[in-house]
């Protein structure tokens, strides 16, 4: 034990001199955990990791004199085997940040285990908009989107046009209820109506069953709320089943770039949905794309992976400022009171509820013939501002704004 | 119009029709597990992994070579059944005379590393495949896809072809003659060992074949195969091990309750076949086809 300490000091001094001292153990220790194998793999995964590093490096953390170092793992979509991963880096690893976590069931976990051992989450996977209501904690920043975001942004464009009738097809645990939940909020405060929802089982392989019960139903809107392969089949066996031809259309409520890739344009066509990100959409953006798909064997990056370069770049300039990464609510408060800016997400802000506010879009996935180059999928329709894209601060129910 | 618990017989109708197209491909590989455990006496734990490469092959033959859905449905089981050939003649066959415990490890050890190869080449979200038989049919009680009548079509020829191959022709009576007294039968001058090859083969090439089959309905992803795979074991356990006919009877019989159960209570629905099998277990452990040995 004493000399792992000793050993451990003197790897510390010897690595950059006096300065480094003030870190816990001398080195900033990120941690990235996701899916790295499963259903989510693509979604953020191995390029999750990748983006981390990334902005580790953009950051210019070595020439600043910070010792950084991002380690990873697979949580495989299980709460219990990402609670044990998060107490065995927090615990024994010397873990000072968990980043990403994908998969709401797993990230409420996480987001109880940081909150105890005073740690940081940086959550850019997970969709459960109770990380910043219910669940809320003084250690975690819910960074890229949430189900109440992608709610408000599909579901008022489609009420607005006409689709007043909604039936869901819910992915069965914390994550699809969270999303069904919100957007029946949205489409109900809109003006329209829910005639009906089914559970599935996830993850799932044959939706006819379900889609026809949502045909049955007669709602002109079949809303999905699901997300990877779930969505995927669902719209693949829509498309099968003559659902979008007898003139019921589907709401993706979770898609990303992945998902289109993996329908294909021909049947993706014409779909809605709400991003926080997108690669076409500017130079910088281009760029990081470019990058990341020469070192991810020609995958593009998706929302999260954006996500993660973004709020680690955030993080690392809270923990320089304060000149500690020890005390984990600390750090999340310094990143509260300053503004947030990088060259991906561009100037945003912190709530005291941890949601960090950027301009959400809607988009619609291109047909075949306006797509010009690989992976070009997506036209945006419409900016939605980062007051407008979020849960007004009170409706939240987060314990610590009613104490301030 | 009657009712049926408060489900309309038009939706009832049409749940059991899409149960016995799920069924179907239960049916078609849990016909070729019965198939390889009943010759080989190997449970075959790569049997997902082999359906995910014939849905990866056809893709590959369409995006690569340009062959379309109706050449891959013949080429992609033969190249997959020659790659199971070949992992027989290099592993499987040293461990034919131990427990069927290795033979599991063996093959799910396989599995693991066939999937990882193919989601570190392509990613795990999936690729898009064409459905090459698109509309379909309105009927009464449902829109039925032209695809999914194929399915139903070509899985019952396939399963019955099976099953009259072994049960009534000559050289299914090698076949079973082989797993009873290989010896015997190898002294009469039969070469059992290139038997029990060309059948793992076969059975491999019966998994790749559903897998093309499957690749227009389904996500072609690499893990299509695990999700399935625990399902059609159980399929395989509740009619029997072995059991050809229990094999194709429980995968269609289960499909159908399982639609059923998709439409009166859906978060069952992924769960209703392993406690068809508890029960079945509990009542008849060889299985409802099986004769214990």
């Amino acid at each position: 034990m004493q000399f792992k300490y000793l050993a451990v000091s003197a790897a510390a001094l010897l690595a950059a001199g006096s300065a480094q001292a003030q870190y816990s153990d001398g080195v900033i220790k990120i941690g990235v955990l996701n899916d790295q194998s499963g259903l989510y793999a693509d979604v953020s995964g191995p390029g999750g990791t990748w983006a981390a590093k990334k902005a580790v490096e953009d950051y210019g953390a070595a020439a600043k004199g910070l010792k950084v170092e991002v380690v990873f793992a697979d949580h495989q979509n299980k709460p219990d085997i990402g609670s044990n991963i998060a107490r065995q880096w927090y615990d024994v690893d010397k873990v000072d940040v968990i980043v990403d976590v994908p998969t709401s069931s797993v990230a409420l976990a996480i987001n109880q285990i940081t909150k105890e051992k005073n740690k940081v989450f940086l959550g850019s996977g997970p969709a459960t908009a109770d990380l910043t209501g219910p669940a809320c904690s003084p250690n975690t920043i819910h960074w890229t989107y949430d189900t109440w975001a992608l709610a408000n942004g599909t579901g008022k464009a489609i009420v607005q046009t006409g689709g007043k009738t909604w039936f869901f097809l819910t992915a069965d645990y914390a994550f699809g209820h969270a999303l069904e939940r919100d957007t029946k909020a949205v489409v109900e405060a809109n003006g329209g109506k829910t005639l009906g929802a089914v559970r599935t089982p996830f993850p799932g392989t044959d939706f006819s069953s379900f889609l026809l019960q949502a045909q049955a139903s007669k709602a002109q809107i079949i809303g999905l709320a699901n997300a990877g392969g779930d969505t995927i089949n669902s719209i693949k066996q829509a498309a099968e089943f003559g659902i979008v031809e007898g003139g019921q259309k589907l709401a993706g409520m979770l898609m990303f770039i992945t998902d289109v890739h993996a329908l294909g344009l021909k049947t993706a066509q014409g779909l809605n949905f709400t991003t926080a990100w997108y690669w076409d959409l500017n130079d910088n953006n281009r760029a990081f794309a470019k990058e990341f798909a020469a070192a991810n064997g020609g995958k593009y990056p998706t929302m999260v992976h954006a996500g993660i370069y973004s709020s680690v770049i955030h993080y690392l300039k809270a923990v320089e400022a304060l000149k500690s990464d020890a005390d984990g609510a600390a750090v999340v408060a310094k990143m509260k009171s300053m503004p947030s800016e990088d060259k991906l997400f561009g100037k945003g802000t912190i709530r005291e509820d941890g949601r960090h506010m950027h301009t959400m879009y809607l988009v619609e996935v291109k047909k075949p013939s306006e797509s010009k180059a690989p992976w070009d999928y997506l036209t945006v329709k419409k900016e939605i501002p980062a007051e407008q894209a979020f849960r007004p601060l009170n409706e939240g129910g987060c314990p610590l704004v009613k104490k301030s | 119009m009657f009712e049926l618990l408060g489900i309309p017989p038009q939706a009832l109708f049409g749940q059991l029709l899409l149960g016995l197209i799920n069924g179907a491909f239960y049916a078609m590989l849990s016909l070729g597990l019965a198939v390889i455990f009943g010759l080989l006496n190997v449970i075959n734990f790569t049997h997902g992994a082999q359906y995910m490469m014939g849905a990866f092959a056809a893709w590959m033959l369409l995006e690569w070579a340009g062959v379309p859905y109706w050449g891959a449905l013949v080429i992609a089981p033969i190249v997959v059944g020659a790659i199971g050939i070949a992992m027989e003649r290099l592993f499987l066959r040293h461990l034919y005379h131990l427990d069927h415990l290795y033979g599991l490890l063996l093959t799910f050890g396989l599995a693991l590393i066939i999937e990882g190869v193919f989601r570190k080449q392509f990613g795990s979200t999936g690729l898009p495949y064409a459905n090459p038989l698109p509309g379909g049919t309105r009927l009464d009680f449902m829109f039925l896809p032209w695809y999914r009548a194929w399915i139903v079509a070509a899985s019952l020829a396939i399963c019955l072809g099976t099953w009259f191959m072994i049960e009534r022709t000559k050289l299914g009576s090698y076949l079973r003659a082989a797993t009873e007294r290989p010896d015997l039968v190898q002294a009469f001058g039969i070469n059992v060992p290139r038997m029990i090859t060309l059948t793992y083969g076969f059975g491999v090439g019966l998994a790749a074949l559903a897998g093309v089959l499957a690749a227009p309905a389904y996500n072609v992803n690499p893990l299509m195969g695990s999700n399935l795979i625990i399902i059609v074991f159980a399929v395989v356990v509740i009619g029997g091990m072995g059991s050809i006919m229990g094999a194709i009877v429980t995968g269609f019989a289960l499909g159908i309750i399982e639609g059923l159960t998709k439409v009166f209570y859906p978060e069952a629905s992924n769960t209703v076949i392993f406690i068809i099998m508890a029960i079945v277990l509990m009542l008849k452990p060889a299985g409802l086809f099986g004769t214990p040995k």
